[in-house]
Order: C-alpha cells, then sequence, then structure tokens
C-alpha cells in the first residue's frame, strides 16, 4: 500500500533538467535510500519532497493528498540535514522543544518529550549543553532527536552521517536503524555511500544523472544490478567482453579459455559482469596472472592480467594458502553467480 | 547540498519587498540630491542676483580655463598620489610585518594600527597641527636634534605637511587591504621556497609581493581616491591658501556662495575619481583575474 | 621566515611610533597646567577638562552629535536588515545593481554627499533642520551597518532556518527566534560602526550643519580655523577616549579586523 508517492517527478533549473520522470511509492513504515554520485538528484528530490522546491512536473503525494501545495512548514515532515543545522543559540533541550513549540504543545507535555526523545537517542543529561560544546556524534543526535519529537510522518534524512568519522558512523547506522524500526518512522535517506545505503534500507533507490537507474531490495541491487552504472556503483565489479556461440548445439558462452553453456534468448558479442568475490582461483578456466596482492585483514585482494583484461579477485582469509604474486592462475565462477547484458545495452 | 539557487517569481517579490524601504530612501535622498547637483553646475549665479535657473555652460567653461582651477586640481591630483605612495611603501611591509607576529601581539597591533580609522580625523590632524607647530614644534625638534636638517623646515599650511598628515590618516586603509591579501596566501608557501634554495629576498620579490600586490593596489585605489576627496586634513594643515578640490568647493559653497561654480568643481571631482577607480580596478581585475579566480 | 628580524622589527616600531604619535601628543596636551599649548611636564591637569562646561557650544555639539549617531545609525540597520537579507538570500534580477547602489556612498566623496544634500534640502525647505541632517546621515552610513548584516547573513547556514521552518515555524517566528539571534552579532557591529562614522563625520556634515545643528567635529573643526588652544586638545582627547571605548568593546565583541575588513562571518 502506498504512503508517500511520488508520480513522474521531475525538476529542471533553467535549460538544465536535474531530475527527470521520478516515480516512486514508499508503503507506511519503510525505509528507503536514494543512493547515487553528487549531482545525480537525489537532494533535489529530496528537497522537493520537503517543500523547499517546487518540482517543475509531476505530484508527490503523501495518503493519496497532494502534497506539493501544502507550506513546507505545514508538511509535518522531519527532517535532519548534513550539516544538522542545529540552532546555535539554543540548548539541546532548546532545539528539540522548538517544533512542539510550534505545535503548542502544552508545556509540560513538551518537557517530557524532549526528556524522552533525548534519551532514547542516548543523551540523557545533555539537555542543557549548547551544541557548540558537542561532539559531531552528539549534534546529530540532537538533530535526530529534533526532527523525531514531532512524530514525523515522514523522516528525510540528507547525507545525516557524511560527517562522522568510520567507526562512529557504523555504530550510528545501526542506532539508526533501531531507533526506525521501534518507532515504525517512514524513512528516506539521501546518500552517495553504498554501504550505508545497504545496511540501513528495505530498498535502494540508485540515481543518476537525474534518473532512477533500478528500484529494489539491497540484495537485488547487488546481485542482480539492472545497468552497468549499478554494478559499477554498488561494490567492485568486473565487466568483460565475451562471445555466445550459436553454431554449435548446445551454444557455448565463451570468455578466452572459459566457457559455458549459453542461456536462452542471447547471441552475439555480449558484456559479462561478475563481482569478484564470486570467482574462484581453480585448476581450469580463464587464464591469468597476478599482478599484485592486497592484503587487507579479512580478505585478501588480488589484482589479475587475464586474457579478457584486468581483473580484480577477493578471497576470504579463510587461512588457506594464496597464489603469489606474479603466479599464473585460472579463474573460474559458477555461471548464475554474473549477469549478462548484450553488448552495447543499458549503459 | 547539491541545490542550485532558484529564481522563482515569489523570491523576487520577496527581495524587492525587502528592499523596497532602503531603494525608496536611496532614491529619494540620494539619486535625486546628485542628479540635481549635476543640473546647479549647468545654472548661472551673480553676486546680486544668486542662482539662476538656466542651462549655460559657464560655470564648466570657468573650471576648464582658469589656470586657477588647473593649479587647484594638479595639486589635488599630486598630494593624493604621494599620499598613496607614502603609505604602500611604508603600509605594505608593515601589514607583512604584522602578519608574521604571533597571535597576540598580531591582534594587539592591529588594533593599534587600524584603530585611528576610526578616531576622529579632526582630532588626528589636530595631533599634527601640534606636532608640526611653527618652527619649534616637536617634529622639528626632533629632526634637528637628530641631525637629519640644519634649520627648521615648515609644516604647516605646505604640501608637505598635508601630504605627510594625510599619509597617517590613510594608512590604516593601506595595511587592512594588504593584510586581507595576506590572509589568501597559503604560510606554507614561504617555507616551500625556502626549501627549493630561495634567499629571503628572494622570498619576499618572487613569492610574496607578487601575491599581495593586488593588495596593495586596490589599497591605492582607495587610498587615492580619499585622499583627493579629503577636506578636514587640507583644510586644518593646508589653511586657506592652500586650497585643494574639497576645499574650494567648500569655500565656493559657504563663503563666496557661488554654489554653481562649487557644484561644477564637486561634479567634476566626482567624475574624476569614479573614472580613475572604475578603470584602475578593471586593470587590477584583468591583470590578476588568473591569480585570484 | 616565520618570524619578524631585529631590521623588521625596528621598522614595525618607528612605524607605530608614529602611528600613535598626533593622537598622543593631544591627549598629553590636554592635561597641561599651562594656559598654552605645551606638553605638561611637571604635573597633570584637568583644568582644560572643566573648562569645556564653560562653552556650551561644544557641550550642546557633543549632544548633538550622540543623538545624530544614535538615531542614524538606528535607522540604518532597520533599513539595513531586510535589505541585507534579500540581497544575501535571493538571486534577483537587479540584485547587484541595487548592492552597488547601496554601497555607493562609500564612493562617492563626502563633500560631493556635503553639496548635494544642502541643494537637496535647501530646496524642498528643510536646509539646516535636524530632520535634514539626520536622513543625510542615515544614507552616509547605511553602507556600514549593510555590508556587516550582509556578511553575518551570507555567512549563515541557510539549512538552519530549512529546519525551522520544516519544524512548522512561519516567516515571523523564523525571523525572531532563529534569524535575526544567528546575525545579531553582524547587525550589532553594523550599528556600532555606524554609530562610529556618524559621531566622527565632517566633511559631509560641515556643509548641513547650522549653529543649532553643529555637531562636534563641525565645531571642532570651525574652533581650530580660528586658533588652536589646549580647549580643543581636551575635546578631541574626550572624543578619542569616547571613541577608544567603543572600540575595544567592538573588538572583543566581534573581532576588529572583521569589522573593517567586513569579512565573512566563517559562521559555525
Amino acid at each position: 500500500m502506498s504512503f508517500l508517492e511520488l508520480d513522474r517527478v521531475a525538476k529542471q533549473f533553467g535549460t538544465q533538467t536535474v531530475v527527470d520522470d521520478f516515480s516512486l511509492t514508499v508503503g507506511k513504515g519503510e525505509f528507503v535510500s536514494f543512493l547515487g554520485p553528487s549531482g545525480c538528484g537525489k537532494t533535489t528530490t529530496l528537497q522537493m519532497i520537503a517543500g523547499f522546491l517546487d518540482p517543475s512536473r509531476g505530484a508527490i503525494r503523501l495518503e493519496g493528498r497532494d502534497l506539493t501545495v501544502v507550506q513546507p512548514a505545514k508538511r509535518g515532515l522531519g527532517i535532519v540535514f548534513q550539516s544538522y543545522a542545529l540552532f546555535p543559540h539554543m540548548t539541546a533541550a532548546e532545539n528539540v522543544a522548538f517544533g512542539l513549540e510550534m505545535r503548542r504543545v502544552p508545556r509540560s507535555e513538551c518537557r517530557e518529550r524532549v526528556r524522552a526523545t533525548l534519551a532514547m537517542v542516548g543523551l540523557a543529561g545533555y539537555e542543557e549543553r549548547y551544541p557548540r560544546r558537542m561532539s559531531g556524534g552528539q549534534q546529530q543526535r540532537v538533530a535526530l532527536a529534533r526532527a523525531l519529537v514531532i512524530r514525523p510522518s515522514v523522516l528525510l534524512l540528507d547525507e545525516p552521517l557524511s560527517n562522522l568519522d568510520a567507526k562512529l558512523r557504523e555504530e550510528m547506522q545501526i542506532e539508526l536503524r533501531q531507533i526506525q524500526r521501534n518507532l515504525g518512522t517512514t524513512t528516506i535517506l539521501v546518500t552517495h555511500d553504498q554501504n550505508e545505503a545497504m545496511s540501513l534500507s528495505d530498498r535502494i533507490v540508485v540515481m543518476s544523472q537525474g534518473r532512477i537507474e533500478q528500484i529494489g531490495t539491497p540484495q537485488e541491487t547487488y546481485e542482480r544490478p539492472a545497468s552497468a552504472f549499478v554494478s559499477q556503483f554498488l561494490g567492485k565489479t568486473n565487466d568483460f567482453a565475451a562471445t555466445i556461440d550459436r553454431t554449435a548445439t548446445p551454444g557455448r558462452l565463451i570468455a578466452g579459455s572459459w566457457s559455458a553453456p549459453a542461456p536462452a534468448g542471447l547471441a552475439g558479442p555480449v558484456t559479462i559482469s561478475i563481482r569478484p568475490e564470486r570467482i574462484g582461483f581453480g585448476d581450469a578456466g580463464l587464464a591469468a596472472k597476478i599482478v599484485t596482492r592486497i592484503f587487507q585483514g579479512n580478505h585478501w585482494l588480488f589484482q589479475c592480467e587475464s586474457e579478457c583484461g584486468s581483473m580484480i579477485v577477493i578471497r576470504q582469509n579463510d587461512g588457506q594458502k594464496q597464489p603469489a604474486e606474479g603466479e599464473a592462475v585460472r579463474l573460474a565462477w559458477r555461471p548464475e553467480d554474473m549477469s549478462l547484458r548484450r553488448t552495447g545495452d543499458a549503459a | 547540498m547539491s541545490a542550485a539557487p532558484t529564481t522563482d517569481g515569489r523570491d523576487a517579490r520577496t527581495a524587492w519587498l525587502l528592499t523596497a524601504p532602503a531603494l525608496m530612501l536611496f532614491v529619494g535622498v540620494l539619486v535625486i540630491p546628485l542628479a540635481m547637483t549635476v543640473m546647479l553646475s549647468f545654472h548661472d549665479w551673480g553676486q546680486y542676483k544668486g542662482i539662476e535657473p538656466v542651462f549655460i555652460l559657464k560655470n564648466w567653461h570657468e573650471v576648464a580655463t582658469d589656470p586657477y582651477f588647473a593649479e587647484m586640481f594638479w595639486r589635488t591630483a599630486r598630494i593624493a598620489l604621494l599620499t598613496t605612495l607614502i603609505t604602500a611603501v611604508l603600509g605594505a611591509p608593515e601589514a607583512y610585518i604584522l602578519n608574521r607576529m604571533s597571535g597576540r601581539w598580531k591582534s594587539f597591533f592591529l588594533l593599534v594600527i587600524l584603530g585611528p580609522l576610526l578616531i576622529s580625523v579632526v582630532a588626528r590632524t589636530l595631533g599634527w597641527a601640534l606636532l608640526f607647530g611653527g618652527n619649534n614644534g616637536l617634529v622639528n625638534k626632533l629632526l634637528m636634534s637628530l641631525g637629519l636638517i640644519g634649520s627648521p623646515l615648515s609644516f604647516m599650511f605646505t604640501e608637505t605637511g598635508v601630504v605627510i598628515a594625510l599619509a597617517h590618516v590613510m594608512m590604516p586603509f593601506m595595511v587592512l587591504s594588504v593584510w586581507a591579501a595576506l590572509q589568501r596566501v597559503d604560510p606554507q608557501i614561504e617555507n616551500a621556497a625556502l626549501s627549493l634554495g630561495a634567499g629571503p629576498l628572494t622570498i619576499i620579490r618572487r613569492i610574496v609581493l607578487p601575491q599581495i600586490m593586488p593588495g596593495v593596489l586596490s589599497g591605492a585605489i582607495i587610498v587615492f581616491s580619499l585622499s583627493a576627496s579629503a577636506f578636514a586634513t587640507p583644510a586644518i594643515i593646508g589653511g586657506r591658501r592652500l586650497k585643494v578640490a574639497a576645499t574650494l568647493a567648500y569655500d565656493e559653497f559657504l563663503n563666496t556662495l557661488n554654489w554653481p561654480l562649487g557644484a561644477a568643481v564637486a561634479v567634476l571631482l566626482l567624475v574624476a575619481l569614479v573614472l580613475i577607480v572604475v578603470g584602475s580596478n578593471a586593470l587590477i581585475e584583468r591583470r590578476y583575474a588568473e591569480v585570484f579566480r | 621566515m616565520r618570524t619578524n628580524g631585529p631590521l623588521a622589527l625596528i621598522f614595525h616600531t618607528i612605524f607605530v611610533v608614529i602611528m600613535l604619535a598626533p593622537i598622543l601628543v593631544v591627549c598629553l596636551v590636554a592635561f597641561t597646567p599651562e594656559g598654552y599649548l605645551s606638553l605638561p611636564t611637571t604635573s597633570f591637569s584637568l583644568r582644560w577638562f572643566r573648562t569645556i562646561a564653560n562653552y556650551p557650544e561644544f557641550v550642546r555639539a557633543f549632544w548633538v552629535s550622540l543623538g545624530l549617531g544614535a538615531l542614524s545609525s538606528l535607522v540604518a540597520v532597520l533599513f539595513a536588515v531586510p535589505a541585507a537579507l534579500a540581497i544575501a538570500r535571493y538571486s534577483f534580477r537587479g540584485r547587484d545593481t541595487l548592492a552597488a547602489l547601496f554601497l555607493s556612498p562609500l564612493m562617492i566623496p563626502h563633500v560631493v554627499l556635503g553639496i548635494a544634500f544642502l541643494r537637496f534640502f535647501t530646496a524642498i525647505g528643510i536646509g539646516g533642520s535636524f530632520a535634514g541632517l539626520l536622513v543625510a546621515h542615515v544614507v552616509v552610513v547605511f553602507p556600514f551597518a549593510l555590508r556587516l548584516t550582509l556578511a553575518a547573513a551570507t555567512g549563515m547556514d541557510r539549512s538552519i532556518e530549512m529546519a525551522a521552518v520544516s519544524l512548522g515555524a512561519g516567516d515571523w517566528t523564523l525571523f525572531r527566534r532563529v534569524t535575526l539571534p544567528l546575525i545579531l552579532p553582524g547587525v550589532i557591529s553594523g550599528w556600532a560602526l555606524a554609530f562610529i562614522q556618524s559621531f566622527d563625520d565632517l566633511t559631509m556634515t560641515v556643509f548641513l550643519a547650522t549653529p543649532g545643528t553643529e555637531t562636534l567635529p563641525v565645531r571642532m573643526f570651525l574652533y581650530i580655523q580660528d586658533n588652536i588652544d589646549p580647549l580643543v586638545t581636551s575635546v578631541s582627547a574626550s572624543v578619542i577616549a569616547i571613541t577608544m571605548t567603543a572600540l575595544i568593546l567592538l573588538d572583543r565583541f566581534y573581532g576588529l579586523d572583521r569589522v573593517l575588513a567586513g569579512k565573512n562571518d566563517p559562521g559555525r
């Protein structure tokens, strides 16, 4: 059932189209991420939902009602900004209370809700602190509390974790996910970090140059990328040319010394896309030579020069002996782990 | 935030609404009076008939042909140019020295040097009048005791005195302008030059000076235009005999009461300054467009 | 290359001495016990400060300057804040022209402004009035108020305002509770700078002031034109003391270099 609906939304600045033909339905309680490189239109889309920008075309509906005619101040959405945008001249408690004040919530209820929300984000006892005397992580929590205390119909997160260091970011991801699960708040996250999108979201909207490339669960978008862009953007991937030979029966898919039974429906030149961790070293397969070998703790990363060009292979550090630099190897993988595209299709 | 600024009609309306009070004030009390002054410079004036609202070129003709005005404008330009030169030659090194000081000294001396900017020009010029004060003024006593001069120099009512006092009044503008340029210079850049084998003089000449030159030049424009239109200092130090453009216009307005002629002098001053400022700004921007893009 | 050598420090010392000398000499002479211009050698005396009281025109001029400065800077700020907000946040056609117009009094010689105002006020029949003087001062100090407010408004993180709007704040609440508190340091500094500019202005005011509306700088200037005696030094010393106090407060509050250079507030 659709809770928030974007229907062929587009935004133009002058002659430049920043977002085009954006359609998405978000269910109640769902956590959806807009993922893409900077300039892909994800923040613009978020700002249209928030009401800071008006769409040039298309409709945005919340529970069936047109949202674009509602003033930003009346939309009742909670927003966490990349810069946190805390009010520097107000204490943490005053920051959180601001939205309740605007809603004329009675003083005593307001105080109670502020206290409870700050406690929920782990900031009990920090009520009287001013933002500039708090760490980045604490400021981030205040911003989250401020957005959540008004019980927003939708929570909008604009790169909320990008200013935190790596360790803190991971902690906050887990915490954010727990809070969102507990409250059941419909949430939209804008991010350029694929790990963040995958670990937090129910569904990911991958965007590029103002258009949606793919909408799917984290697993779908990773395992079955709909385009070369998606496969490149979500993690490392190997793309290389292969051919399907229909002269023999049954037909064969051939890439260098590696071959497999051809799948139905395709012929001629194709592109194989395979994740580096799905490639194994075997006795038969694509001939390659290890160029560099990098140890990364829980896994090894190999850069190989193969018959079909440069390839990356990732092997778990399971204690087994790994091939050395300069060693000749054979690369093999299961046909069901790769995805095939006709060459020249949907870049 | 990757959103571009919008130019919705709604925004433009709000913007004009917010600026409307100030705009009305400026059109009513600045644009119209300036236009009236330009008009005034074409009016006629006589000792007994007063101002006659006719359109004649008499005042402009007088300003253009009477050598008295030519001399006065040359003196104004000379004083302004010398003042600019002195502030640049002394102010730029001082700004550089200031910038190399450690935190607390830096802000203390910055306050000492920039502070006078906000102290009444009359009070500052009065100080110079006291220092110059006739043949046995403090400056003369000091210079003679140092053996730099044999007999007292006269500073009051001379161009030398006006230039010295004006340079003092204008100095903060130059220091400020160069100092602002220095803030954009990477502090590591001198170490980089040092590591490449450059000596201190080479570093100043090849590394520092080219980078602060825009600051020196924009400071020079400010100092020149303010010096050329200065009133208090030339009036107090220069006295009634040593006229510059501003004091001449003052006399025409408040003593001779020949307003149209005074207006012509003022308009000429304004036009000359605007041309010089806009012209040199354009030159500097073209010259340094590459450095500060 | 990071520290100054002895030559640089000698240059610096001489430079600072020369910068301070005229101001110091005025302040010292003001304390002379003698009846003529001289540096106090044996004792300091306040006689010339007491003498000011016998010259009601100086006292009156001081009050005129104070009132004029306070009023004109206040009015200028009231006009400047909305204008600065509009210029800082909206890109609309004519914005650059508007900003140039608002800053133009900085570029126009004050002698020209004085003449233009004198001509205009005489023509509309308010020549020599306090009202005319006030309006003229508002225009002249407006750029100072605008520049600092503009710097504060430009340096402000716009998403803070967006956050307030998303939490339900209306236009007026947004301004009163969020925008104004955030730009307040800039506004107050702009007001203070505007006040000092109005308080110190001579060149323009000398054209407009009549015996009833003479400001302190005008009175001092006209007095010096006739003769220089210790009285005018004690008046000057008082003016310097007032300005220095304002200056130190301004420096503590906002940073003098930022006030004078009109640089952007780095925000938070």
